[in-house]
Formats: C-alpha cells, sequence, structure tokens
C-alpha cells in the first residue's frame, strides 16, 4: 500500500490548482515498511514545458529534491503530476515515459474540481495498475 | 581516482569519461538520464568525450515527463 499523510495531499491539491491550467508535478519520498511505501515528504516542482498536456521536472529542481532526500535519509518513491482536465489514469506518455517499474506514480485529476481525485499505479511496459492507496 | 557518484565514493580510472561511468555503473536506460558534475549539468553529446576529475561530485538524474 502508498500511504499520504493528509496534509501533504492537500499541499499537493493546492499547489496542482495554483498551477491551472497547467499540469503540476513533482517527487514523492519516504521510506519501505515492507509492503507499504510511506510517503514522508512531497516536492512540488516546476513544469518546465508549462502545458496543460505535458509536463517535465526541472532537472535543477530535481537534483536539489534528490540531495534533501539523501540528506533527509529519505527514498526516492516515484513521482507525482496532475491532469487538469483528464482522469486519474496513466496517458500513453505516461506510461512510455515511465521506465522505472518499481517508482510509484501519482496522478491527480483536477477534471471535477470540487472533488479532486488521486491515484496511485505501478506502470510497467505500457500495463498500467492501480495500486493500493491510502491518504489520512 | 576517486569521484562521488550519487552520494558514494567510487574508485574509478583516471580520466573517466561520463559514458565510460555510464556504462561501469550500470545505469539503466541511459537515454533518459542526465548528468551533472559538480551541479553542472553536462551535454549529452560530451557524454562520450567528457573526461572526470579526481574529487568531482557526479548524480545520474532521469528525465521525468509525461502528459494527459
Amino acid at each position: 500500500m502508498v500511504k499520504l499523510s493528509q496534509t501533504d495531499y492537500e499541499k499537493m491539491v493546492a499547489h496542482a490548482e495554483s498551477e491551472l491550467p497547467d499540469e503540476a508535478c513533482g517527487l514523492i519520498a519516504g521510506r519501505i515498511d515492507g509492503d507499504d511505501k510511506i510517503i514522508e515528504k512531497v516536492y512540488l516542482l516546476t513544469n518546465i514545458d508549462h502545458s496543460n498536456e505535458h509536463f517535465s521536472l526541472d532537472p535543477k529542481e530535481q537534483l536539489a529534491a534528490v540531495k534533501d532526500m539523501r540528506a533527509n535519509g529519505l527514498k526516492p518513491l516515484g513521482n507525482w503530476h496532475s491532469h487538469p482536465e483528464s482522469p486519474s489514469r496513466p496517458s500513453e506518455e505516461d506510461k512510455r515515459l515511465a521506465y522505472d517499474s518499481s517508482a510509484s506514480y501519482l496522478i491527480l485529476s483536477l477534471m471535477d474540481r470540487e472533488n479532486p481525485v488521486l491515484n496511485s499505479f505501478h506502470i510497467e511496459g505500457d500495463v498500467s495498475e492501480k495500486e493500493e492507496f491510502y491518504v489520512g | 581516482m576517486k569521484i562521488t557518484v550519487a552520494g558514494v565514493v567510487k574508485e574509478v580510472k583516471d580520466n573517466i569519461t561520463i559514458s565510460e561511468l555510464i556504462a561501469q555503473e550500470n545505469v539503466e536506460t541511459p537515454e533518459y538520464v542526465t548528468v551533472s558534475v559538480n551541479d553542472e549539468f553536462a551535454k549529452s553529446a560530451d557524454f562520450e568525450t567528457q573526461q572526470l576529475k579526481d574529487g568531482d561530485n557526479v548524480e545520474f538524474l532521469y528525465f521525468m515527463g509525461g502528459g494527459q
């Protein structure tokens, strides 16, 4: 199961809303406890594509985040991005660019602005599976 | 010589190139990897020729992107 705190969930949603109409993105880090991935820090990064259909993490911010994870003993667990106008599921492009099958890919849909939907996916090749996900 | 790779100090051959280091470290899907040396991003076109120096700090960053 992938676990995210309510505080970090709200931080993620607030950032994604602030980036509209563009996609928002970032990294997740934390620890692995048995079969559980515990997200302990959510990184809010710049989408250098500045697009409502694509995202690319800013490499400089990515580098800073990786160093911060290492300094704080956190393990990189994956990334997250928003879908401003589509459901919380990986697009073909998301799957094509998800080369790390050990990562969790969180997708936040803001299609229904009043009811954001966040899911976590395991992606391997062109196959994606929804992971057990808990916010609280 | 010694360099630091992803926070770990490693002994490597003198004047190793970035391409050689990528191969030595068994970096997966290197086409998606950005390399920083002492916080400066190396151009992928220079990977074959850019040599590392003793004490360099190297990070491999995977491109992360997608789209809805």
